[in-house]
């Protein structure tokens, strides 16, 4: 079963002059419900941009390509009425980069969930309080601070606050952007494994992140997105354990971190307005060979000319 | 050395962030500081780099205690301080181009023009960023690019000591390697002084001479905790 099937989603955006940047290629996954899908790569690659286009929340001058079926609806070629009456919140709940800057600074934490329990499932009256508060605890928000306001919260509180808003509607997406930013390790753990709880209930769970640790510890699959593209999609399992990844920029990445080899990858990530021909990689990847002047086809789950063998190729070998 | 003693600091006199603490950073010597968020270490730092008067306690800079704070220290300990904040759009003039914002501390020091355009091209290439981008302004670059940036104007009067607050806390595992990269480059060349500020241990495990657990530093641990619930 399917939840949520994006095919051949490209987004282009029209600058001033005639110029055109293109955030998103290409890209295409599946996501069924109770498994959680980490998109990563590094900042400025359309990872954020992505996640708009599935809420139908980007800029005028943003053009899209290809489909993203939630059920039998077209997230892409929905209108605005649709978008707003039966898909933000109900059918996509979205746990926001900044659960600070995402909450309304002058109302409390128990008025803004009132209203999103009101408009969302039509509770009135006495039972709104009852509602708002079970709302709350589903997202583990102790109802000692269902009164304060955003700015008198700590940002785990923010964070969870900001869940339990994307919970409410039920929805059977949930879109987290880069939901753990600026947390420290402890509360990235905990936000991350409630995340993860949400997922074990049934829901399908995007989790777009930078942060390779979290995803390592939330993620039944990874899509690696470079330039634009999703360049290489994997079980978690053999991404961040043996074999490992496949493509070359995702080995890269992993060897960043400062529990493994602690080396950058020479360079940096092209401007989405100028990608060179052919492999955007090419510059920065140590098996660059002449055939990477062409575009490499995302298949069976990697995008490159020379990827690293694959789990049964590598036991063959 | 860089010593810390006794400070005392927050932003209430009645309730002080940071309570009587003691820390060292020898000549050419990595220190992380580790501890969760919103604990009073940033405060700590920006003491550290004399952005910020303690209440108590005194810095001392190679045997020579602090003389003042911020604009009001004196020139030779202000520019001993090199420091790179966690948000690069926080604290970079949004009109600077970045070629521009990296040679501030040396215009704003009275350097020549030419000086200042040989240093800043040096560094650039050493945090990897071209001519074209140099040009431009920071709405028109990355996170991580501003932040290469930033660590440059750090970089760009020769400090004997360099702050980093949470430097990388926002930027991916490529380009955290790439900055750590770049600031050991410089201590090798130039015996530098550093203090790590940060949440992540394994990078300021791997990063640093010594790991300094924020609870070690406090005297009690209730003042340690943080102020806010979570």
């Amino acid at each position: 079963m399917t939840v949520l099937d994006v095919r051949d989603l490209s987004v282009r955006f029209r600058m001033r002059g005639g110029r055109e940047i293109a955030a998103v290629t290409e890209a295409s996954f599946r996501l069924g419900p109770g498994e959680c899908l980490a998109l990563v790569g590094e900042s400025g690659c359309g990872k954020s941009v992505l996640a708009s286009a599935l809420l139908g929340l980007l800029p005028g001058n943003a053009r899209t390509e290809g489909s993203a079926l939630l059920g039998d609806l077209d997230l892409l070629a929905a209108d605005e009425r649709t978008l707003a009456r039966t898909v933000r919140g109900r059918r996509v709940g979205l746990v926001p980069q900044s659960p600070a800057a995402h909450l309304t600074p002058v109302r409390t934490v128990r008025s803004q969930l009132e209203e999103t329990v009101r408009e969302l499932t039509g509770v009135r009256g006495r039972v709104l309080r009852t509602a708002a508060e079970a709302a709350a605890e589903r997202a583990a928000f102790p109802a000692g601070h269902l009164d304060r306001y955003p700015h008198q919260l700590s940002g785990g509180l923010a964070q969870r606050a900001a869940t339990a808003l994307a919970l409410v509607g039920d929805a059977p997406l949930l879109l987290a952007d880069e939901p753990t930013t600026g947390l420290d390790r402890d509360l990235v753990d905990r936000t991350v494994d409630e995340l993860r709880r949400h997922a074990d209930a049934g829901r399908a769970l995007l989790m777009i992140t930078h942060d390779l640790a979290a995803a390592q510890r939330i993620a039944d699959r990874v899509a690696v997105m470079y330039a634009g593209r999703i360049v290489e999609v994997a079980d978690a399992t053999a991404f961040f354990g043996a074999p490992g990844p496949r493509h070359p920029y995702a080995r890269g990445l992993l060897d960043a971190l400062p529990e493994r080899a602690f080396t950058p990858i020479p360079g940096m990530p092209p401007e989405l307005g100028d990608l060179p021909e052919g492999c955007a990689f090419a510059a920065r990847c140590p098996r660059a060979a002449a055939g990477c002047r062409a575009v490499p086809d995302l298949a069976d789950g990697v995008a490159c000319h020379h990827p690293h063998p694959a789990a049964e190729e590598a036991s063959r070998a | 050395m860089l010593e810390l003693r006794g400070i005392t600091a927050g932003y209430d006199p009645r309730d002080p962030v940071v309570r009587d603490v003691y820390l060292t950073v020898a000549d050419g010597e990595a220190v992380g500081l580790l501890g969760p968020s919103g604990c009073g270490k940033s405060t700590l730092a920006r003491v550290a780099a004399l952005l910020h008067r303690p209440t108590a306690g005194t810095v001392v800079i190679d045997g020579e205690p602090a003389r003042g704070w911020r604009h009001r220290a004196p020139r030779e300990q202000r520019t001993a301080f090199g420091v790179v904040f966690q948000q690069p759009r926080q604290s970079a003039d949004p009109r600077l181009r970045l070629r521009d914002l990296i040679a501030e501390p040396l215009r704003a020091s009275g350097r020549s023009r030419a000086e200042a355009a040989a240093r800043v091209g040096e560094l650039a290439a050493a945090v990897g960023l071209s001519e074209e981008l140099l040009a431009r302004r920071p709405h028109e670059v990355s996170d991580g690019q501003l932040q290469r940036a930033c660590l440059a104007r750090a970089l760009v009067p020769r400090p004997r000591w360099l702050i980093c607050d949470e430097m990388t806390a926002m930027l991916d595992a490529s380009t955290t390697a790439a900055l750590v990269a770049v600031v050991e480059d410089y201590r090798r060349e130039s015996g530098a002084g550093l203090l790590v500020v940060g949440h992540d241990a394994a990078l300021l495990d791997r990063w640093c001479d010594r790991t300094v657990r924020w609870s070690t530093l406090v005297p009690n641990k209730e003042d340690a905790s943080p102020r806010k619930a979570t």
